[in-house]
């Protein structure tokens, strides 16, 4: 190294020179978009033509600062560019996910250690709040049971469909049905239910599904959604109307993505159809299972649109991100608020990391 | 050990196609069946058949005495070895070969005793830990056979077991398999489209195509016997040659007609040629029943050399009349060359006479003896 050095006398004024154009060159289209960017803030172009101008502004300027970018880093030299080169491609992107995921995350959890309106430091107290106010431990609780009870009946009946729609004629048919609700919102979906399992009084004509048979079949009608602990139990069968489809999908694909001849090994060693479902079937396909739970786990664990579609937390049916809704937008108590989603972020955080590891290793949906 | 009987057994699937048709084929006890054939003859099918796996349309099979039409494969008590050996990806070679007797809930100490005699048989004892991932494309194919071993079933059959294999592979597992029924005395049936496989491998060997038993006998009596022309033609490498010639009577003599060259029929087949006089018949030789002539007299098949391919112990000699083209199996010690001119000497008392619409052996095929 030493000696290279010296073989070029005035080497250190050359690298100055060359890399002087390229360090600039980016700040100077950077400005260069900055200022268009203010040309549109201080209101100089106005109306439809701020936009168009907007679109052309942002595109071409996305391309130059790629262009700039690469053609500064070209000049650096061999070993610098091999370095810098990544930033330049990968760099825009780490910063507008910066921008747009991380800064929130750090200003919410900031923003948890104070307290309602944010302005005095309050030490752990929210968190203490999380964990000790009743109306939180429901919510735990009800989160537990949608957990559970949520991820479980959704793969589960996931599951079922798609192995027995594997052997069955009427497979396109009945993967299409289950599917179908996939495409529903939550939301709608509440207001369907809302149907469902409508209540009328004793004696009143009974327009919900539920109440309408369990009225004809000599029974008193019953309010679904208010009758604690099953409450939380309809609210979940609801998210399993929506997510069965979906864990079936990516189920049937997998045991499609099963041999038949890892089946018919199995039959000719002597295995019943449900030995070998149970010792060869589920087995090969448990990468997909696994993948389809945490997925499931995560839309349970962060589940908010249909208990406020459909109760909106009352009776007994709160859960963790509802309460959080309710303690920023409600009560506008944003250290409550910011503490609950840490919380919430806190526990998908393993789901999340455990997907992305199946997703590099290449395993998931296989 | 068991004797498998197949009655007029036939395979229609959904929307008519046709797979088997009427097959009667008797595969005796302790011996090894080789049904080949070309890719869709119905082999596979037949095979999945006697295993249960397909469902029979008509016709009868027996196992051991026993009528299995009805009876689920898991009841039928034989074992398989798949093309792609089908291991269970999530098991150890030992869990593997030790899943069909747990299901039978055979005692765990006897389990582990067959498990490693089967894995000491195959020489597979260090694997016994390993996931199929683990293992080589011949290791796995051990591991197949090993799963079917420890069963100790009625049955084995085989399902074009080493066509995933590198050749040189495929030879060492060919004798080892030969070694193993010999060393089990079991009935086996072994499914290939492989000519080589089932002449080296077969006490008899089913021959199929389009769905149909063609012939059903010994290596060597298919190869000398071969009931109709796709039968000759199948067995035995290079194949036999067919050349279209014309059946002349001249002179009160039997006279075979190629256009370039006349042959006379061998005393024996004249008889059975007679009623073809001029017509067309299709004139079936082997390769080596063609031997290049060293001067002398003779019968001669004058050709010119297109082909010259030296394997070494011998030279396959492609050559041509002016319309039709044949191969000869020669001595290495000539040198060969494109467009030289060659003079075969055709051994005629091994020729074969097939009809050319019916492609059946026009010299009647003796029964083959019972051995």
């Amino acid at each position: 190294m030493n000696g290279n050095k010296a073989a070029k006398p005035g080497a250190p004024g050359r690298w100055i020179a060359r890399a002087a154009p390229a360090l600039a060159a980016p700040i100077l289209a950077l400005a260069a978009l900055w200022a268009g960017f203010a040309l549109i803030k201080e209101g100089w172009i106005a109306g439809g033509l701020a936009a168009a101008f907007a679109a052309v502004w942002g595109v071409a300027g996305a391309a130059l600062l790629f262009f700039v970018a690469n053609w500064s880093v070209e000049r650096l030299g061999p070993k610098v560019r091999a370095r810098a080169l990544p930033f330049v491609f990968v760099g825009p992107a780490i910063l507008v996910m910066a921008w747009y995921l991380a800064a929130p995350t750090a200003r919410t959890l900031f923003l948890s250690f104070f307290d309602a309106s944010s302005r005095g430091f309050a030490g752990l107290d929210n968190y203490a709040y999380v964990f000790t106010d009743r109306t939180m431990r429901i919510a735990f609780l009800n989160n537990l049971a949608w957990l559970v009870f949520g991820t479980g009946f959704s793969v589960l009946s996931g599951l079922v469909i798609a192995i027995m729609a594997d052997r069955s004629r009427f497979e396109r048919a009945a993967k299409s049905l289950v599917f179908l609700p996939m495409a529903i919102s939550f939301v709608g979906a509440g207001v369907i239910w809302r149907f469902v399992y409508a209540y009328r009084p004793e004696g009143d004509a009974q327009v919900g599904l539920l109440n309408a048979l369990v009225t004809a079949a000599g029974g008193s009608p019953v309010n679904w959604i208010v009758e604690r602990p099953w409450n939380t139990l309809f609210l979940i069968v609801i998210f399993v109307w929506l997510q069965t489809g979906f864990a079936m999908v990516v189920l049937s694909a997998a045991i499609k993505g099963v041999p038949a001849e890892l089946l018919e090994a199995a039959r000719i060693d002597g295995a019943s159809e449900l030995r070998v479902v149970r010792s060869v079937l589920i087995p090969s396909i448990l990468p997909s299972i696994v993948t389809v739970a945490t997925t499931t786990l995560l839309l349970t664990l962060k589940v908010f649109d249909i208990v406020y579609a459909m109760t909106n937390g009352l009776y007994g049916t709160e859960v963790l991100a509802s309460q959080q809704y309710k303690q920023m937008f409600k009560f506008l108590h944003y250290g409550r608020g910011s503490a609950i989603a840490i919380v919430i972020l806190v526990a998908v955080t393993p789901m999340i990391w455990y997907n992305l590891r199946q997703f590099n290793k290449r395993e998931a949906f296989s | 050990m068991a004797k498998v009987e197949l009655r007029n057994i036939s395979k229609v699937y959904e929307g008519g196609v046709k797979a088997v048709e009427n097959a009667n084929i008797v595969v005796e006890d302790k011996e090894f069946v080789v049904f080949v054939g070309p890719s869709g003859c119905g082999k596979s099918t037949t095979l999945r058949m006697v295993a249960g796996l397909e469902d029979i349309s008509s016709g009868e099979l027996y196992i051991d005495g026993d009528l299995v039409n009805d009876v689920p494969p898991k009841d039928r008590n034989i074992a398989m070895v798949f093309q792609n050996y089908a291991l269970y990806p999530h098991m150890s070679v030992y869990e593997n070969m030790a899943f069909g007797l747990k299901i039978r809930k055979v005692d765990k100490a006897e389990i582990d005793r067959r498990v490693r005699e089967a894995a000491r048989i195959l020489d597979i004892e260090g694997l016994l830990d390993r996931k199929p991932k683990a293992l080589s494309g011949g290791q796995r194919q051990r591991v197949a056979v090993g799963r079917a071993i420890v069963r100790n079933p009625k049955v084995f059959l085989f399902d074009e077991p080493l066509s995933n294999l590198d050749a040189k592979l495929r030879v060492q597992m060919r004798a080892e398999i030969i070694e193993l029924h010999d060393r089990l005395q079991a009935t086996m049936i072994y499914v290939t489209h492989d000519q080589v496989e089932a002449m080296t491998m077969g006490d008899r060997i089913v021959v199929m195509r389009d769905g149909f038993v063609q012939q059903i006998g010994s290596p060597l009596y298919l190869y000398n016997s071969p009931v109709n022309k796709f039968v000759a033609g199948f067995i035995g490498s290079p194949p036999m040659n067919f050349l279209s010639v014309k059946v002349l009577e001249e002179g009160g003599k039997l006279v075979i007609d190629e256009g370039s060259f006349r042959l006379h029929p061998d005393d024996a087949h004249v008889g059975f040629l007679k009623a073809y006089v001029g017509k067309e018949v299709v004139f079936g030789i082997r390769p080596e029943d063609i031997p290049v002539a060293e001067g002398g007299k003779g019968q001669r098949i004058p050709a010119k050399v297109t082909v010259v391919e030296p394997l070494g112990a011998e030279i396959h000699l492609y050559a041509s009349t002016p319309t039709q083209s044949m191969v000869a199996r020669t001595s290495p010690q000539h040198h060969w060359r494109t467009n030289d001119k060659v003079e075969f000497a055709p051994l005629m008392e091994k020729a074969r006479y097939f009809d050319r619409e019916t492609e059946l052996s026009i010299i009647p095929v003796a029964e083959e003896k019972k051995s």
